[in-house]
């Protein structure tokens, strides 16, 4: 099972989140990550699908998707060249350790702290989603509070 | 695609939006807006019932110029609608109120999903200010419905309606068709609108692109394959019906020596009486049909899916054979079996560019087998020495006494199947059946909306006794509006396919499928001091209290004579045929086992 992330142009209409993210439910598919942001077009939304299955499942969602009326076009990135982001914010606890130690591994990830509180830290890390993971990771040790991390956001390079 | 709003469109720069007496005056609502659409998009019959959130658009129905049915239930008004549209191509009308009204539609929805049917349902919703508040009636009902159609719409705006209307006709009846549902809010249909009506013709979709053109590179593969082929086989399913496509499928094949097969849905695609006919493949298909496919070396795939009722088991299905698909929907292509050659296109327009480049082929050798097995007949059963009817018999005694010229309408189940094997289908749009969904109840309403569409065709309604009640309420609009459907009723007091399925694979235990008192597993027996009446319920009294001549029949003599009489006769009728109860469909695929690998019935 590979994990592919699928641009999908939408009409930018009410209704049309709910109904492609039901067609991909509906016929027993998980989404891992989701994203919907405008494009330079107002009327056109580009939603970005992290979804992992075989190739003719990933093939039979596409063609699924592509066939729903306010779908412009299905675009699997993930065998083409492209670049892949996430964010992530992270709220760790610095009582027991110290903030230096978590500076640290937030410098080695050329991670921001954006919010610096008496016993922890907010930090902003923008990365591959392997990066993202690598960084939770090395996070693990510390006292992690909490965590917003956003879903996939994709462009292919031609 | 972009409306202009009515302040653009009527007003001067100084006047921002028009004021309600100017809407009033010169607009239209929101309710006539409907009418108006459905009328002007070609609706002549608009099947549907009323209720709180409907009654604006029904009170302009009330002078409008089309045919209104009322069913008696929502289920069977959208199976009327869906009956229309397969008899004649044309886009099925329904409409109905929120909530239950709305839910009770989606079988029929969803019957015409599966099956690809044109149909346009409006709905009302509650106002759009107690949306999500759980009012009387509310449903989630675009939420509910978003699987079980192509498309539907909320209407958010009465400015949006015309066009949303026209929208809702030119999704439904393009591309691989299917039905669209509009919710309407209630205060929508009564605000009111400069916005002028639109034409189907008029609509363009940015995102939906339905017409597509073959792709000329496809097509001389599969041209070239086909003149390499010593085995061909044509496999057409509905999409030839939809697309029009039967009369170059038939040059297709006859002009090659192509043998062809068609799925239930494409019965009459074919002329069935045809020497290279091979009737119907699939779990309960042909000997003919299910071999050839088997040892074919090409297999085309014309408007058909690949079900899983045609295939059998898909890793031996073909194994021999290039496979090659034409299909509308792209996502029908590779689905459940891999193909070869990929034609994502219209199919009459990939015919057409087709002909041209296909060469004749000596093929006598494979025609000559086709004929071998075309001498097993499509289907079989054996004759009975208790005198029993069966019901085999009925359906060829139908097409004998009907001249092979009825129109027939199933529902599902045994029926359905017996129907498909035993009477030769020679015309396309001459056998309707709900095929991908199976919903039974389709039978009796689905006859009516076929011959609410073609007043003068024969209409056969071939039911069992446990569909049959699904929608018999429905009775009523055949005598209302003097429609002559013949409804046939093929009672063997069980319910026969799952009794069929519980007799080969579940050792036969009769769970639930025994609708006597005798016979049933203990626990399903009802104690009771008075004896059971001999029918329950007596189909014959039932036809007559609707106004229905109704006759109970028994032997072959009897069936003869009454359908005889029956199709003679201007009326509906209501002919119970009492069948022996214990008739399987066979030959038979088990589930799940390879194409060729049938039941047969046991040799005398």
């Amino acid at each position: 099972m590979q994990r592919h992330i699928l641009n999908v142009l939408v009409e930018n209409s009410p209704g049309v989140l709910a109904r492609i993210v039901g067609h991909i439910s509906g016929r027993g598919y998980n989404i891992e990550t989701l994203n919907v942001g405008p494009t330079t077009d107002a009327s056109i939304s580009k939603m970005t699908i992290g979804i992992s299955g075989e190739p003719e499942v990933i093939v039979q969602v596409v063609a699924q998707l592509a066939k729903q009326i306010n779908v412009f076009s299905v675009d699997d990135v993930t065998a083409k060249p492209h670049i892949d982001r996430e964010a992530v914010l992270v709220k760790v606890s610095t009582r027991a350790t110290g903030r230096a130690p978590v500076i640290e591994v937030a410098m080695l990830f050329g991670a921001k702290v954006l919010g610096v509180h008496p016993d922890s830290l907010t930090i902003q890390m923008v990365g591959s989603q392997m990066q993202v993971g690598q960084f939770l990771t090395l996070l693990q040790p510390f006292d992690v509070l909490d965590i917003s991390r956003s879903g996939s956001i994709a462009m292919a390079q031609s | 695609m972009t409306q202009m709003t009515t302040s653009q469109r009527y007003g001067s720069s100084s006047a921002a939006t028009p004021t309600q007496e100017m809407l009033r005056k010169h607009g239209r609502s929101g309710a006539q807006c409907v009418v108006d659409g459905l009328i002007s998009n070609g609706c002549e019959v608009l099947f549907g019932y009323p209720g709180g959130a409907v009654i604006d658009i029904f009170d302009k129905l009330y002078d409008a110029p089309l045919k209104f049915v009322l069913p008696r239930h929502e289920q069977g008004g959208i199976h009327m609608a869906d009956g229309y549209a397969r008899a004649t191509g044309k886009v099925g009308c329904a409409l109905v109120t929120s909530g239950p009204g709305a839910t009770n539609a989606v079988t029929g929805l969803a019957t015409a999903m599966m099956d690809g049917i044109p149909m346009v349902v409006i709905s009302g919703q509650v106002a759009m200010n107690l949306i999500g508040t759980d009012a009387f009636q509310e449903a989630d009902t675009t939420g509910i419905t978003r699987g079980v159609t192509k498309h539907n719409f909320l209407v958010r705006s009465v400015d949006d309606l015309p066009r949303v209307i026209a929208e809702a006709f030119f999704v439904a009846s393009t591309g691989k068709p299917g039905p669209v549902l509009v919710d309407i809010p209630k205060n929508i249909q009564q605000q009111y609108t400069l916005q002028p009506d639109v034409s189907m013709q008029d609509v363009t979709i940015r995102a939906y692109q339905p017409t597509l053109l073959p792709p000329p590179e496809q097509v001389a593969r599969l041209a070239e394959a086909i003149n390499k082929s010593h085995r061909p086989v044509l496999y057409v399913g509905g999409g030839a019906i939809v697309s029009n496509s039967c009369s170059l499928l038939r040059s297709l094949a006859e002009t090659y020596d192509i043998p062809v097969c068609t799925t239930l849905m494409g019965l009459g695609a074919f002329p069935e009486t045809s020497p290279l006919s091979m009737w119907m493949v699939g779990m309960h298909g042909s000997i003919a049909a299910n071999y050839a496919i088997q040892q074919a070396d090409l297999v085309i795939s014309a408007g058909a899916r690949f079900d899983d009722r045609v295939t059998g088991r898909t890793s031996d299905f073909a194994c021999a054979a290039q496979i090659a698909h034409i299909d509308v929907d792209a996502s029908a292509i590779g689905k459940n079996v891999d193909t070869d050659i990929a034609v994502c296109a219209d199919l009459r327009q990939t015919l057409e560019a087709l002909l041209p480049l296909v060469r004749k082929v000596d093929r006598s050798e494979w025609v000559a087998q086709v004929a071998k097995w075309r001498e097993l007949k499509p289907a079989v059963y054996l004759p009975r020495k208790d005198g029993k009817l069966q019901p085999q018999i009925v359906i060829e005694a139908l097409d004998r006494v009907s001249e092979g010229k009825a129109t027939i309408v199933t529902d599902v189940g045994q029926n359905q199947m017996w129907a498909a094997q035993f009477f030769r289908y020679t015309r396309p749009r001459s056998f309707l059946s709900s095929g991908g969904l199976g919903t039974m109840g389709f039978g009796v309403p689905a006859a009516i909306g076929a011959q609410l569409a073609r007043p003068d065709a024969l209409i056969v309604s071939i039911n069992g006794d446990g569909g049959f009640q699904m929608n018999i309420q429905e009775l009523v609009v055949a005598v209302e509006h003097k429609l002559p459907v013949k409804f046939i009723v093929l009672n063997n007091s069980h319910l026969g396919m799952v009794r069929q399925w519980q007799d080969l694979f579940y050792g036969g235990r009769h769970s639930a499928t025994v609708l006597t008192q005798d016979n049933r597993p203990a626990n399903e027996k009802i104690v009771c001091e008075e004896e059971e009446p001999a029918y329950l319920p007596d189909f014959v009294k039932v036809g007559e209290a609707y106004g229905i001549r109704s006759k109970r029949v028994s032997t072959l003599e009897e069936v003869e004579q009454v359908f005889a009489e029956a199709f003679a006769d201007p009326h509906p009728w209501l002919i119970e045929c009492i069948v022996a109860e214990d008739e399987k469909v066979l030959p038979m695929v088990p589930p799940g086992a390879a194409l060729s690998d049938m039941i047969l019935p046991p040799r005398k």
